[in-house]
């Protein structure tokens, strides 16, 4: 296996994504944003596209539109309103012309009809040594910055009354946070393909909240089983050529995640009830 | 910081007064707290009851006037103030427990991760984990520490907060309004909670609610507030009819129960209407 370079080059990407992915994932989820994260996957679609047609590199139009659409969609409502009523429809109607777009972007073009699938639902196919490269960098850019702000973070998505209190800057963590959310998007789409970007963001993050309840371990846990997912989906779409590598990825996600809601149905992992 | 009376000042504001969207939420307001006493604020809802005690931890400035606390300015004395703001129960899918909540009122400011197995080989780290213990112990919630936050009953949820407001050991405890959501209980149940608290760890309290009922027997000072202005004394002294229809020049009565529960009687509220209000 370790003899075809693609395979080599999907291997190295794909695990250096699950990575970073599952860790933007776990504040994703921890922050309930998922909405905005699968918005973020949605519009890379169109990026990859309009590049494509231009004859760019793909890279551009992925971590271009990923950024523009975090400024557009991922705007925090200002402080003093709590809830913004508007925010879910924003997204959605990015959502929806992301779609509509990537789509004209790829049929004014013919000869990129085949890429369609592989830009929606994951190809081993389109990644050079480059890519890997450029997907290292932006991984490792994306966990020093994430690593620096964790704890600020994390205070700051349960309690922001408590870190404003606490002197901390909480509309530039939550700003930091989307910018690199938005680039972790952009490299994980290359793999796991537009549409199905959530398998790597949020089951890892969501199988091990099932596992573990304390705070940091559930982190690493997500790695680990984001690492497992891609792996085995490699596998997959490698001895089953016919299978797009997202759809194998989502598929071991999926058969995880029942694994471990199962597990957390056991009887044993019912807390007692304890009366205060 | 010493006060006229000779008294260690906890919190002090000197006529102070807050705008916010160009409308003054109160105006002349000049308030001393003595360190180690248990004082609650009170008032009709949207009088600036939460407003008054945010500028005491600077988040929000004054239009004029001055705060002191410890007699420094709120964003000096922050080490040494515990805040537990109003807020809404945690739903049940909330996934942090209440042991990680009180952790991340100690250290979740600072900058960086924890690092895995930490307390393998840091002192520091085992010092940490030892005073989330303690605090967990002192309100009583260790039983259910590890449990998922979303899934601990009101009261349960209270206690961690209270956890997580005095896992740093402060000289001054804000809470605002945190009897609010608590059935009659727990209500007693927590009262006597903070004022333990207040009393054997020499922590000045000071509390916002919108009913006095459950704290009355354990208040030093009760703050009443009204748009012109503010009064603050004992609640015997404060908590009368003559007072209150004074403070908000209307009148106003206050009854009492056989129960020993006090009522308050044509207080107006914020918006200038009239209601009866439970005190």
């Amino acid at each position: 296996m370790w003899s075809y370079p693609y395979l080599r080059h999907a291997l190295i990407a794909g695990s250096i994504v699950a990575i970073v992915a599952s860790v933007l994932g776990w504040v994703m989820v921890l922050r309930r944003e998922s909405f905005l994260g699968h918005t973020l996957a949605i519009v890379s679609f169109p990026g990859a596209g309009v590049a494509l047609a231009l004859g760019l590199p793909p890279q551009l139009g992925y971590y271009g539109a990923t950024l523009l659409a975090a400024l557009v969609a991922g705007r925090r409502p200002s402080k003093g309103k709590s809830f913004d009523p508007f925010r879910d429809a924003t997204t959605g109607t990015v959502q929806a012309v992301a779609l509509a777009a990537g789509l004209i972007a790829i049929s004014a073009s013919q000869s990129f009809i085949d890429s369609t699938t592989s830009l929606l639902f994951g190809s081993f196919l389109g990644i050079t040594t480059t890519d890997v490269i450029v997907i290292g960098l932006v991984g490792a850019l994306a966990l020093s910055i994430t690593a620096l702000m964790a704890r600020p973070l994390i205070l700051a998505t349960f309690d922001a009354t408590t870190a404003e209190a606490a002197g901390l800057p909480v509309t530039l963590l939550s700003a930091a946070y989307v910018f690199v959310l938005a680039l972790v998007v952009a490299s994980t789409a290359q793999i796991t393909g537009a549409l199905l970007v959530f398998a790597l963001l949020v089951m890892p993050a969501t199988i091990a909240e099932r596992l573990v309840t304390r705070l940091w371990v559930s982190a690493v846990v997500a790695i680990g089983v984001a690492l497992a997912i891609v792996w085995i989906g490699i596998a997959c779409s490698f001895f089953a050529p016919v299978l797009p590598l997202g759809f194998s990825i989502t598929s071991v996600g999926m058969v995880l995640f029942l694994t471990a809601s199962v597990f957390a149905m056991r009887p044993a992992a019912k807390a007692s009830v304890v009366t205060s | 910081m010493i006060n006229e009376l000779g008294k260690r000042s906890a919190l002090a504001w000197h006529d102070a007064a807050v705008e916010l969207s160009g409308r003054t939420i109160f105006s002349h307001v000049s308030l001393d707290i003595e360190v180690g006493s248990f004082v609650a604020v009170l008032g009709p809802n949207g009088v600036g009851k939460s407003t008054l005690v945010k500028t005491a931890l600077g988040l929000l400035p004054l239009a004029h006037g001055s705060v002191s606390v410890f007699g420094d300015r709120p964003e000096v004395a922050r080490p040494s103030v515990g805040y537990l703001p109003q807020r809404h129960h945690f739903d049940a899918g909330v996934r942090i427990s209440g042991r990680d909540l009180v952790r991340l009122g100690l250290d979740g400011d600072r900058w960086g991760m924890p690092l895995p197995f930490a307390t393998k080989f840091s002192s520091r780290a085992r010092a940490a984990e030892a005073q989330v213990d303690a605090v967990l112990e002192q309100v009583s919630a260790l039983s259910y520490a590890n449990r998922s936050i979303g899934e601990c009953s009101g009261g349960e949820q209270q206690r961690l907060l209270i956890a997580q407001a005095l896992v740093r050991r402060p000289r001054l405890l804000v809470l605002d309004e945190p009897l609010d959501s608590l059935d009659l209980p727990n209500q007693a149940a927590v009262a006597e909670l903070i004022a333990t608290i207040c009393k054997e760890r020499e922590v000045t309290v000071l509390l916002v609610a919108h009913d006095v009922n459950p704290i009355l027997s354990h208040l030093d000072q009760v703050i009443y507030l009204a748009h012109g202005g503010a009064l603050a004394g004992t609640p015997a002294k404060v908590i009368t009819s003559e007072n209150l229809s004074r403070l908000y020049d209307t009148p106003v009565d206050v009854l009492s129960t056989s129960t020993g529960r006090l009522v308050v009687v044509g207080q107006p509220d914020a918006h200038g209407g009239h209601g009866g209000h439970h005190h």
